[in-house]
């Protein structure tokens, strides 16, 4: 299991909406896990986590804990940020594809969720990059997934 | 049950309507006027421009930079009082072009004969704020997107990324379509940008978001339009050029479950919808209106739409591909949003009104293309790099 990081290093960590149908991904933050939603009708590996399968339809999901190593899909570099960003830039925004279990993942590549390269010189990252996990906590006490060199 | 393969729709809007007016409002700052009295003026400048008055609409098309309840709101606004039909169909700047698609449908349906579309907004004087979506905060995908500090520019820079990684697509290949808008705005009094720019230039330019540049950027300004359509029955007592609605398609392109493909729009599915009901191919447009958010939306579009094999964009535009009248597809020719105008940052409806002067003759001169007899319009509004609306509409010259 990847690292539980006690900092949230150079960027901002704003707090996100805890929809309930996402709950148990946002508990599993607090605790330093990448926990994702899996239908048990049709086997499909969900993103954005959600208590729905968009794949078959079927309201019957549970929850897997993925190893937190992925890739970089790919990812841009604002040199101005916004709202709590103002002061971040550069910061690197991403997509990471990421790896699943064994048998979960059926023939077809992981999800490819959005999130921030950390720990890196921005210019140094490339498509491709292999990456694992980090979790930043909110003051409200789950946490931002982020990723770093691997 | 599953429906299984069903047979062809066979119901077409091709040659149900006509666009009789249309109007781009000819400022780009604009504070001493309201929203709702942008929408105003420029309903009024289009249906001047068809020959039609207030009391003839009896359709009212409206999207998120409606202010209030929308196409509720500005109906009593503008006094429209014998409305049969209102459709607040909300996909970002491709609203505009999907609008005209929803409005020549309800016309072969019968339901409306004259049917008005408006946009004004004014994110360079305040107003409503830029983008003008709504509720964005409650949408379930915002936790796991905007706390990592994405916007609008960072999610097309990522499609930027994917596309150079895939196909090798470069940044002076992006610049050369910002040099073809500036080319033709220089010929554009109203253009917000009117100076022309080189390949250098754009990629001097300070980078905003890697891989895009300042001037792969559009730009950002106050303003407005709008467009009457009409039934053929209308059309003909008018004293006006008015072109007529050959195809339109649209679709949404989302995450697709976290399994996104960064390389490609909507356009892949709306183009060929829009083609098949026009009965034209991409060899058969003359001169197309491609939504220009940023260079890269530009360069995807047109490999989407079939301009170009996949991947093969770069090339395409290079060598003044894009540049009017010659060039291998005259695009954009009031500079479009990259140079000319993006009004509150929806830029569907000046790519209409583009078309629609290039197929009545009028556009300036140094840009018209010679007998310009197919025209395509293309709204893509959202962001490549998670949702966008997506919009084709193909117009015919049909005098
Ligand atoms: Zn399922």
């Amino acid at each position: 299991m990847s690292d539980a990081s006690d900092t949230a290093g150079q960027l901002p960590v704003p707090e996100p909406w805890v929809h309930a149908d996402a709950k148990p991904f946002w508990d599993a933050t607090a605790e330093g896990r990448l926990c994702l939603p899996r239908c048990n009708g049709c086997g499909t590996v969900i993103w954005y986590p959600r208590g729905f399968c968009p794949v078959c339809a079927s309201f019957d999901i549970e929850w897997f804990d993925a190893p937190g190593t992925g890739e970089v899909y790919s990812f841009s570099i604002p040199r101005r940020g916004q709202g709590a960003y103002r002061d971040a830039a550069p910061y690197v925004v991403a997509y990471v594809e990421l790896d699943l279990p064994d048998g979960l993942g059926g023939d077809g590549p992981g999800p490819r969720i959005m999130t921030n390269l950390v720990d890196c010189d921005p210019w140094s990252v490339s498509v491709g990059d292999r990456v694992r996990a980090v979790f930043h906590p909110t003051e409200r006490g789950v946490a931002l997934v982020r990723f770093r060199p691997a | 049950m599953a429906l299984g393969r069903l047979p062809a729709v066979t119901g077409t809007i091709r040659g149900a309507a006509h666009l009789a007016g249309a109007y781009e409002h000819p400022l780009r700052t604009i504070p001493d006027r309201t929203t709702p009295q942008i929408h105003a003026e420029v309903a009024v400048g289009a249906l001047a421009d068809a020959g039609l008055t207030m009391g003839d609409v009896d359709a009212y098309f409206c999207a998120g930079d409606a202010p209030g309840f929308g196409p509720l709101s500005m109906a009593e606004y503008l006094g429209l009082d014998r409305l049969a039909y209102v459709d607040s169909t909300e996909i970002g700047g491709s609203s505009y072009v999907a609008h005209v698609g929803h409005a020549a449908a309800a016309i072969a349906a019968g339901k409306c004969h004259v049917a008005l579309i408006t946009l004004a907004g004014k994110p360079r004087t305040g107003g409503s704020g830029p983008g003008g979506s709504g509720r964005v905060g409650d949408a379930p995908e915002f936790s796991f997107e905007v706390p990592f500090g994405t916007s609008v520019l960072t999610n097309y820079a990522l499609a930027a990324t994917r596309h150079m990684h895939e196909f090798g697509t470069t940044s002076a290949q992006l610049a050369e379509i910002k040099v073809a808008a500036s080319t033709h705005a220089q010929h554009n009094p109203n253009a917000f940008l009117r100076d022309v720019v080189t390949v250098e230039e754009v990629l001097e330019s300070p980078m905003v978001c890697d891989p895009l540049h300042r001037l792969d950027s559009c730009v950002i300004t106050d303003g407005g339009g709008a467009l009457v359509v009409v039934s053929p029955e209308v059309a003909r007592t008018l004293d006006r050029h008015c072109p007529v609605v050959l195809g339109h398609g649209e679709a949404p392109k989302h995450t697709g479950n976290g399994r996104i493909d960064l390389t490609h729009t909507g356009a892949v599915w709306s183009g060929p919808r829009a083609f098949e009901e026009a009965g034209v191919t991409p060899a058969d447009v003359d001169y197309a209106s491609i939504y220009d958010s940023f260079t890269i939306t530009v360069l995807q579009t047109i490999e989407d739409l079939g301009f170009c094999a996949k991947g093969d964009g770069g090339r395409f535009v290079a060598d003044g591909g894009l540049q009017a009248p010659h060039g291998r597809l005259p695009f954009n020719t009031d500079g479009g949003g990259l140079c000319n105008n993006h009004p509150t940052n929806r830029g569907g409806i000046t790519k209409v009104i583009e078309a629609v002067r290039q197929l009545r003759g009028e556009a300036h001169p140094a840009v018209q293309v010679p007998d310009c007899d197919i025209a395509l319009a293309h709204g893509t509004g959202g962001s490549l790099g998670t949702r966008h609306g997506s919009a084709t509409l193909i117009l015919g010259r049909e005098a």
